[in-house]
């Protein structure tokens, strides 16, 4: 009985797929540029518990360093595209992602 | 039941509940809180895994500076009022985005709980190698020692992200024939 609530890597992973999963879904329903972008970070939240529920399992530090670079990318990316945000909307307030279809060839 | 499986169902739901919050929340600041909640979770899974640092770094790098970042453009922006969630610009994508995101949940549960001869998502106690050391200091060994060149690159990474970010944020100097266009489309939006 003790061993059925026993914490697996499983469940993490498990948890880790929800999340991805609502990111996803997230980014796809909304239009708002932001409120996107910040589908995108619960994408990268859910692929870092991957990363370190895999690393503990395995008990290699690889997984623990590999979260940390996707920190350091994932806030390069939110300065970046933060700053497209401020410059797209500048221009057009209230724009939505549908209208920057403009930009496509 | 252990301790950790509280801690976990606790906190995952925390995470799940602040995700939820994300996609359905209509005004944008309520979105970027729920982000905070969702974080703080992620953080606190982090902590029973063992991976302090991260936990740390978490909670100062993203629920500190990124969903502080977002705030700061929301406010900056002025984009506090709710989005319309009602209306749907392109007929079905709503129904469809919801099915590909439970499709793919399916996908990924599938592939996690039935294959039964990976060793790794057998279902075994976790092992404890990571935590035998202090976490910094393993940490610190490792980056600073296998993946110095890579965290070397990370260095030029934002250095080109605060560069890209000055220049794209910067107003067209007056007079431009670019600060002319960008007149015309304000007073054309206006209009």
């Amino acid at each position: 009985m003790i061993a059925l609530v026993e914490v697996t890597t499983t469940w993490y992973l498990v948890l880790g797929a929800m999340l991805f999963s609502l990111g996803g879904t997230g980014l796809l329903i909304r239009r708002n540029p932001l409120v996107m972008f910040m589908c995108v970070e619960l994408m990268l939240n859910a692929v870092n518990l991957t990363f370190v529920a895999f690393g503990r399992q395995l008990g290699d530090l690889g997984g623990q360093v590999s979260v940390f670079f996707v920190l350091v990318v994932a806030a390069a990316e939110v300065v970046v595209g933060l700053a497209l945000i401020v410059a797209v909307l500048r221009r057009h307030p209230g724009a939505t992602a549908d209208d920057v279809s403009v930009l496509k060839g | 039941m252990s301790m950790e499986t509280v801690v976990f169902i606790i906190s995952a739901a925390i995470v799940l509940t602040g995700a939820v919050g994300v996609i359905a929340f209509r005004n944008p600041v309520h979105n970027a809180l729920s982000l905070v909640g969702t974080l703080f979770g992620v953080a606190v899974l982090f902590v029973a895994m063992e991976a302090h640092l991260l936990a740390a770094v978490q909670v100062i790098v993203y629920a500190g500076a990124i969903v502080i970042l977002f705030l700061f453009v929301i406010m900056l922006l002025g984009v506090d009022k709710a989005d319309s969630l009602r209306e749907d610009p392109l007929p079905g994508q709503r129904p469809l985005a919801i099915l590909a995101g439970l499709a793919f949940l399916g996908l990924l549960l599938v592939a996690l709980l039935v294959s039964t001869d990976d060793p790794v998502s057998g279902g075994q106690a976790l092992v404890a190698g990571v935590g035998d050391r202090a976490n910094v200091e393993a940490l610190a060994r490792v980056l600073f020692s296998q993946y110095v060149f890579a965290f070397e690159i990370t260095a030029l990474l934002l250095t080109i992200a605060v560069v890209g970010a000055v220049v794209l944020a910067k107003r067209p100097p007056a007079g431009s024939p670019l600060a002319a266009e960008d007149e015309a489309a304000r007073s054309a939006g206006e209009s």
